[in-house]
């Protein structure tokens, strides 16, 4: 015997299950891209994606390239950002003791008005050179999703550790200070 | 205490087109009518929608700072792109480049809706006519009837 299945829970189904895959292509999308993380705990060192943005201060571009053979602690941070507050101080301490080791530290600040960034360099002091990405666009090939993140980049142009979050002395001590010492 | 008066009239008159002509020349726009229209670049959605994130928070004071200023609703969304990208732009056609692209933005939603209500329509149209034509028990034959008689003589109820 033929049943005649209702066309109305079948379209509610299609609907349904329509909603599900398109919730679990949404979550999908929006996991976050942790390969450094991976490629560091297989103790692979990968290298850093090219990163050329405009200068902060105007006046041309700035890029990562540029700095080919320093120690580079590559940080993401916005003036908006409250830990990025937490953090500056001890980023402006170590970057004049890297200034004279071979090293720096380098800003980019993300989807920020330039007023504002402006604003918390002279607050804190900061020296350090500092770029601008003003839509994000680098955020997606260094995987990050919060700020402050920072990337601590070897003289060959390799990451060698990450720090989602603000960092602390003890993550420059333990990641930054002995590749200053590998000359 | 005429004579006082008499000044605060005179001065009132003499500020009074001043600020009225001001009031033309500053482009009416409010907060509300701006942050339907742009987004919040670090929350992924539009501006009005972001009540609690500090990057939204901060946009709104910028583009506050900007309304106090006098800037028209154009002008302060240019001001936006300039610090953000053209990604703040939260409606299609913001951008100006892409013709073809803002229309299909429109176009192809309402399409799928038509399209999708017109299949259900279809389909239930189908449905109750199948229902009608089929659905009902069909009358029972002489034959039929001489077997149930039959069946039933064999049991003494």
């Amino acid at each position: 015997m033929r049943r005649v299945l209702s066309p109305v829970p079948i379209a509610i189904l299609c609907v349904v299950l329509a909603l599900v895959a398109l919730l679990a292509y949404g979550l999908s999308q929006n996991e976050p891209d942790r390969s450094v993380e991976d490629a560091l705990a297989r103790g692979e060192l990968e290298q850093a994606p090219a990163l050329e943005l405009p200068k902060l201060s105007g006046g041309g571009k700035g890029s990562l390239a540029d700095y080919r053979g320093e120690v580079v602690v590559l940080n993401f941070w916005a003036s908006w950002c409250e830990p990025c507050r937490e953090e500056s101080p001890l980023l402006q301490r170590w970057h004049r003791r890297m200034a004279g080791e071979g090293g720096t530290v380098l800003g980019v600040d993300v989807l920020d008005v330039t007023g504002d960034a402006e604003d918390f360099i002279d607050e804190y002091g900061l020296t350090y050179p500092m770029l601008k990405d003003k839509a994000g666009d680098a955020l997606e090939s260094f995987g990050v999703v919060a700020y402050p993140e920072t990337f601590v980049i070897d003289r060959d142009g390799r990451i060698r550790a990450v720090r989602r979050g603000p960092v602390d002395e003890a993550f420059m001590r333990t990641k930054v200070a002995p590749l200053l010492e590998d000359t | 205490m005429r004579r006082a008066a008499a000044v605060g009239v005179a001065l009132l008159a003499l500020l009074t087109p001043a600020s009225a002509a001001f009031a033309q020349d500053c482009p009416q726009t409010t907060l509300a009518d701006i942050e339907d229209e742009v987004m919040c670049p670090v929350c992924g959605t539009p501006l009005g929608l972001a009540t609690e994130a500090p990057q939204a928070q901060r946009e709104r004071e910028y583009i506050q700072t900007l309304i106090d200023d006098c800037r028209s609703k154009d002008e302060i969304k240019q001001a936006l792109v300039a610090q953000f990208g053209e990604e703040v732009l939260a409606l299609p056609g913001d951008e100006g480049d892409d013709d073809l692209g803002d229309v299909l933005v429109y176009v192809i939603p309402a399409l799928g809706i038509v399209l999708a209500a017109a299949g259900i329509a279809f389909a239930v149209v189908r449905w109750r006519g199948a229902g009608s034509r089929g659905g009902g028990p069909a009358p029972a034959g002489a034959a039929d009837s001489t077997r149930v008689d039959t069946d039933m003589e064999r049991y003494d109820l």
